[in-house]
């Protein structure tokens, strides 16, 4: 018998750390405790994308979408909604101004201005079955581009489409084809790029996570068109369940003759394997890839020539990244004049981005390239938790730069497609590949921190680089010694030691590291510290000359005092603070105010977070 | 497991597509089973059960059921709301399994509204 209702439960790497498997179980039990197991399927998805507000479940036919739950609510949800037809209001989401819930997941903002392409299947299959996959016209791109093209015209579709990688670089995906299609010598090889190193970014990995197949089959077309009979799927060891996802859904294709030899009575012979990465940042290099692929150690090379001539065991090899290759089907499904017209005059398609930081509505999304600043942050992001000012928005991850707020009296100059120029707020700068790289930062893989007025900029890039230096593989000088040094200088600014020699010096090497190093860890390891010396150089000052951190953020910089009028007439000098402090720094009797003595006080910030009437102030 | 060949992927894609359809919320039908405490006392369940054996005797493919609470009419339970895309919601009351047959041979298949057991053609907008 048909189910009359399918519960799409998130077992991403979210939900799932936030028990969401639990939740699964319950729900199950709950089910069968009820009699309803011929009525209801329970479906385990990947990443819905919400995961701010996971655990959390999907009810179709309805779309009805549950959030934050937890074992103990599925008693009720199974009573109230599958019992009574009544879905529990109480269960889900409410947006923060909203006077009431939003039942419905198309009606939630944080949907409603996404575009599915790459993550079309998201929420809606189980991604460990291959049913699921075939059952949304999976593999069909596929049939077309085995029966009714030739590899050139499906090189030409995907090149005519505008796609673009998006692994950082944003070249251009039908030209690298090409080039290996035409590059002498065999065999050749195809590598999906999974390595997605970047901290805060984990946009590849739900894709594995949620719809493997659609990589798989876009690596087949990929085969097809360059003459490849063997892919490599390289992905970090760190990333479990998106190993264990690839490789059922590997396996699934191999027993329906997916993959292995004459595909489909086509002639086509392709099989793929799986590389496990050791979770360097560096082993996401192409390069280093392929060497780390090869058994050795994954370190970076100088290029030309490139994989594209001289890839994986010296032969000609594609090399692209996960959210590329599951772009592929839906481009040779729907054609390029389709997914041209979707995006900017040079950047099309859409984007997934993982939207992380300060921002209430965290979560993997989707969106149309040329999508402004605004939309994303603000009608998708839901805005800045509290009343705290938006500051800046760092994009590109440890490669990328820093986009101040404060750019409201500088409007940039933006190019329409049409060749008119207009000045804009670069908060409504449409994102493409060009504008981000124009302000000083760039795209990357998609990663977008969103900072509000307390984050430090200087301490943002001392994280930012204090990770890269870490990464770099030493192979080359400038990126090893160049890297050491300027995180040096960070560490005596951020500590109130800094000078404004050190300032100057910051900035001269690090352009001697970007234009300098050997790859492109080192070639970009500068951005967020020259970005937001660029904008934000009042912060840096602030910390060398007047020695304060303008956010709080850096601690040695802080001092503490207790107010004396509110210790007194609030907290009746309830002295927790000086019980609490672990340097004996502070002084003071019941109902009297309390004192910190500076000599003591070793700005450990315990009297803060301990007095209950925010008696004592941080400057 | 046989290699598959281009038919059997559309075979395999047809079969379980009655599930995604169901899924991504379209359909061609809808039928909404009340099932408040009225509807489930006077067998508003038989009346699920009896919906989803006729979907799965007659193959249905785009058919989605839901249900909802008491329509306010509990003096007509068992009710359902048939809801043709495109066309006005008919309300079908009092029903027993043996007119839910009907309903489906000449309504949800037939395309005519089976006037007989319908209460009123529209219903009123929630929200
Ligand atoms: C330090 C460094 C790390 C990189 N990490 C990744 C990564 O994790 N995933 C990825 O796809 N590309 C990464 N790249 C880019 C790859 O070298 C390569 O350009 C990309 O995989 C090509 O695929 P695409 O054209 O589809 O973007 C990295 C590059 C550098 C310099
Ligand atoms: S730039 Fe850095 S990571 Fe790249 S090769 Fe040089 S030392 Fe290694
Ligand atoms: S910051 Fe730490 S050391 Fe200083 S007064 Fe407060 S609790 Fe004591
Ligand atoms: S993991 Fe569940 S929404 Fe992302």
């Amino acid at each position: 018998m048909p189910y009359r209702v399918h519960c799409m439960v998130c077992a991403g790497t979210g939900c799932v750390s936030n028990r969401s498997l639990d939740v699964r179980e319950a729900l199950e039990r709950e089910i069968r405790k009820r009699g309803l197991q011929e009525e209801i399927q329970v479906v385990t998805t990947g990443c819905n994308g919400f995961c701010a507000v996971g655990p959390l479940m999907v009810v179709q036919p309805d779309g009805i979408f549950y959030q934050q739950l937890t074992p103990k609510d599925i008693p009720y949800l199974v009573e109230e909604h599958f019992i009574k037809g009544r879905p529990a209001q109480k269960l889900m989401y409410t947006p923060p101004e909203a006077p009431s819930p939003i039942p419905r997941m198309s009606d939630i903002p944080f949907f409603k201005h996404q575009r599915l392409i790459a993550l079309r299947n998201r929420g809606l299959i189980d991604p460990e079955k291959i049913e699921d996959y075939i059952a949304r016209d999976g593999y069909q791109a596929l049939v077309k581009a085995l029966t009714r093209m030739t590899p050139e015209q499906i090189i030409e579709e995907i090149t005519r489409s505008g796609l673009r990688g998006r692994g950082g670089a944003g070249f251009p995906t039908g030209v690298k084809w090409r080039k290996v299609r035409e590059a002498s010598g065999e065999p050749k090889y195809i590598i999906c790029n999974g390595d997605e190193g970047d901290p805060g970014a984990f946009m590849d990995r739900s894709i594995f996570e949620s719809d493997p197949h659609s990589v798989i089959e876009g690596m087949l077309i990929g085969a097809r068109a360059i003459g490849a009979r063997h892919g490599v799927v390289y992905i970090r060891n760190e990333y479990p369940l998106a190993l264990e996802r690839i490789q059922i859904a590997i396996q699934q294709a191999r027993e329906y003759g997916l993959l292995g030899e004459n595909i489909l009575d086509s002639g086509l012979d392709f099989d793929i394997s799986v590389t496990r990465g050791a979770g360097a940042f560096v082993c996401g290099e192409e390069t280093a890839l392929i060497a780390s692929v090869e058994g050795r150690l994954g370190d970076p090379r100088a290029r030309p020539p490139y994989p594209s001539e001289y890839g994986l065991w010296g032969k000609p090899t594609c090399i692209n990244n996960v959210e590329t290759w599951a772009n592929v089907p839906p481009i040779i499904m729907h054609g390029a004049d389709w997914y041209s017209q979707i995006g900017t005059e040079r950047s099309k398609g859409t984007k997934v981005f993982s939207l992380v930081g300060k921002v209430r509505n965290t979560g993997l999304v989707e969106v149309p390239m040329g999508i402004t600043l605004r939309e994303l942050i603000y009608d998708i992001g839901g805005g800045i938790p509290g009343d705290k000012k938006f500051k800046a928005v760092q994009t590109g991850g440890p490669s990328g730069g820093c986009i101040p707020a404060g750019m409201m009296d500088q409007p940039i100059e933006y190019v329409a497609p049409d060749g008119k120029r207009e000045a804009r707020d670069y908060l409504d700068l449409p994102i493409d590949y060009e504008s981000l790289t124009d302000v000083g930062s760039m795209m990357g893989s998609g990663g977008l921190v969103v900072m509000d007025e307390d984050t430090c900029m200087v301490d943002v890039a001392r994280y930012f680089l204090a990770f890269t230096q870490d990464e770099s593989c030493g192979a080359c000088t400038p990126c090893r010694e160049g890297t050491k040094l300027m995180l040096d200088i960070l560490n005596r600014i951020v500590e109130g030691h800094g000078t404004m020699d050190d300032l100057r010096a910051l900035e001269e090497i690090g352009w001697v590291v970007k234009q300098t190093s050997l790859c492109g860890l080192g070639k970009t390891a500068p951005n967020p510290v020259l970005t937001t010396i660029k904008y934000f150089r009042d912060e840096y000052v602030a910390h060398i000359e007047a020695h304060k951190c303008p956010a709080r953020v850096c601690r040695e910089l802080n001092t503490y005092r207790i107010d004396p009028v509110i210790c007194v007439e609030r907290g009746h000098g309830c002295g927790v603070c000086r019980r609490e402090c672990p340097e004996k720094a502070i002084f003071g009797e019941k109902n009297q105010p309390h004192r910190i003595d500076p000599a003591l006080c070793k700005k450990c910030g315990v009297c803060v977070d301990v007095c209950h009437f925010n008696a004592v102030i941080v400057e | 497991m046989p290699k598959l060949k281009i038919e059997d992927l559309a075979r395999i894609r047809d079969q379980a597509r009655r599930s995604t359809l169901l899924r991504e919320g379209a359909g061609r039908v809808k039928i909404i089973v009340h099932l408040g405490t009225c509807g489930i006392a006077a067998g508003g369940r038989n009346i699920m059960a009896a919906v989803l054996r006729e979907l799965e005797e007659r193959n249905l493919e785009d058919v989605l059921v839901s249900t909802s609470g008491c329509a306010g009419l509990c003096s007509r339970e068992p009710m359902m709301t048939v809801e043709v895309l495109g066309q006005a919601p008919v309300k079908y009351v009092d029903l027993t399994e043996g007119k839910v047959r009907e309903i489906f041979a000449e309504h949800i298949v037939g395309g005519r509204i089976a006037e007989r057991y319908a209460l009123a053609v529209g219903s009123e907008r929630a929200m």
